[in-house]
Order: structure tokens, then C-alpha cells, then sequence
């Protein structure tokens, strides 16, 4: 899939949008949060499944929830469908090292947005802000 | 100097040790955050080797535990997507399949190679940042040729 990049991937338009990354490999975070910040995004960084679920139960809602697969504590497939259950509407992308096509539905099953194979690159995150953006003119427009 | 740093940049790609994630990794790096792409590498480095040394004591326990095996080094693999490390990430795949087909021998000749190629990426790596270091970053990311 060729993904390119245009306005609605830009800065601006991006700022006002709330990020959570899911992810227990220090690395990862490090990167997906310079990825983010890199598009004009302030993300919060989680470590498991768990922080996310309980951040939902506190209230605090996303606009994006970039949700790794394997995880400690509570894993990415269970923390989807959790935050489903409880009615989360964020758009939420799963990133995993597992890139086989049946590991890849059954993290879709839970809940997805959309599934990635790590790494993630610029292109995968313009391709979501775009959707993103998309969604909510969607939303003004209804 | 800094010719000699591009040299050395570029044959790490032709030399297949380092893939385009790498490239997506120093189009982060920035006025902002002037050593992204070292912190991260070193960071890799630091997390890895524990996988490593989990991995080897694993390898030491008989019979293999292959589930646990696969599973440390699909954390491994992982991170060494993330930086653009090509032959190790070839390697960690490698020693996957072979983890799955419970191949204990295939295990432990994979591993070996593995670590080998981990061992001179690193030194590689370790050269190119102290190179930079003296020289000043390349100005632009560039795709490998």
C-alpha cells in the first residue's frame, strides 16, 4: 500500500488530538512517542494493558490508542476488548511483532481499528491521522 | 571526515546490516533531540542483551523449552526491527522457525550466529557514533543507493 502524506497529517491539525501508547518494551515507547511528537502529537506512554484500562476507568479518554500485542500484566488482545466492553470509542491501532495473518485477525477480533506489523513508519501514522482526521470530520458533519 | 562518515553510513546498507527503518530513525533526529539515533541504538543494545543472556540461559536448560524460547526471541526480534537491523533480525527469524519445528540443534546454530552478527553490528554501530560524534551528524537522511 502506497500511503502519502498531505494536510490532514500536518501539525496543525493534529495538536488537539490525545495519544496513548501501549507498549512494555521501553525501546518501543521511545520511538512511537518521537514518531508522534514528530506530527505534532503529545502522547501518553503506558507500559501493559492494565495502565490503559485503568486510565479509561479514571475517566480519561483518546482520541488514538496505539495498543501492542504482548504485554505482561494484561496483554494487548485483552485490554482491547476490555476497553470495548466498557464502551471506549478511541480509534485503536494495534502494533505487534506477530505478523502471521491469523495473529494479526485474532487482535482484530478484539476490537481494532487497525492492525500493524511493528515497526511503525511515518507512513503507517500518516495513513491513521488521516482516518483519524476523517472520523472526526465525519462526526461535524452528522 | 565527514566524507568518511557517509562512507561508512552507505556501507552499512550495502553490507545489508542496516535495512530503511534506520533511515526512519534519523528523520526523528532533529534540533530538538540532536542525538536521537544514538540514544535509541544504545538503548537497544542495553535491552537486548538481557534478552540475549535470557536466551543463552534458556539454551542451557534441557530439554529446550521452545515456546519460551520463541517467545524471548520474539521480543528480540522486535527491537531489532525497530532500528533497522537487518542480518539480526534475519537470524532472530531464522532461529524462530527453528523454535517452532522444536529443531533443538537448528536453535543453537542460529543463536550462534545470531550472536555473531549482534557482536559486530554493535562494533559497527559504536564506530559510525564516534565518528559522528567528531564530525557532527550527516544534515540529511538519506535513502541507501
Amino acid at each position: 500500500m502506497v500511503l502519502g502524506n498531505d494536510a490532514s497529517s500536518s501539525s496543525l491539525s493534529n495538536k488537539n488530538l490525545s495519544v496513548l501508547v501501549v507498549d512494555d518494551d521501553p525501546l518501543i515507547r521511545m520511538l512511537h512517542d518521537n514518531y508522534l511528537k514528530h506530527f505534532g502529537l503529545k502522547p501518553l506512554v503506558v507500559e501493559n494493558g492494565k495502565e490503559a484500562v485503568d486510565l479509561f476507568q479514571l475517566g480519561t479518554s483518546f482520541d488514538l490508542i496505539l495498543m501492542d500485542k504482548e504485554m505482561p500484566i494484561m496483554n494487548g488482545v485483552e485490554a482491547t476488548k476490555a476497553l470495548r466492553d466498557m464502551g471506549a470509542t478511541s480509534m485503536i491501532v494495534g502494533v505487534t511483532s506477530r505478523g502471521s495473518p491469523s495473529e494479526m485477525q485474532a487482535f482484530m477480533e478484539a476490537g481494532l481499528d487497525f492492525c500493524f506489523e511493528k515497526p511503525l513508519t511515518f507512513d503507517m501514522i500518516d495513513f491513521i491521522l488521516k482516518e483519524l482526521n476523517v472520523n472526526d470530520d465525519d462526526d461535524t458533519n452528522n | 571526515m565527514r566524507r568518511q562518515l557517509a562512507i561508512m553510513r552507505q556501507s552499512l546498507f550495502d553490507q545489508g546490516y542496516l535495512d530503511e527503518q534506520f533511515i526512519e530513525l534519523e528523520e526523528l533526529q532533529d534540533d530538538a533531540n540532536p542525538n536521537f539515533v544514538e540514544e535509541v541504538v544504545t538503548l537497544y543494545f542495553r535491552d537486548s542483551a538481557r534478552l540475549i543472556l535470557n536466551i543463552q540461559q534458556a539454551l542451557e536448560r534441557k530439554p529446550f523449552d521452545f515456546n519460551k524460547l520463541d517467545g524471548y526471541m520474539h521480543q528480540f526480534k522486535g527491537s531489532s526491527s525497530s532500528i533497522g537491523a537487518n542480518k539480526v533480525k534475519a537470524e532472530s527469524t531464522l532461529f524462530r522457525e527453528y523454535c517452532r519445528s522444536a529443531n533443538a540443534e537448528g536453535c543453537l546454530r542460529a543463536f550462534q550466529q545470531l550472536k555473531k552478527e549482534y557482536a559486530t553490528l554493535r562494533k559497527k554501530l559504536e564506530a559510525y557514533f564516534q565518528l559522528a560524534r567528531q564530525t557532527g551528524p550527516l544534515e540529511t537522511a538519506s535513502r541507501p543507493k
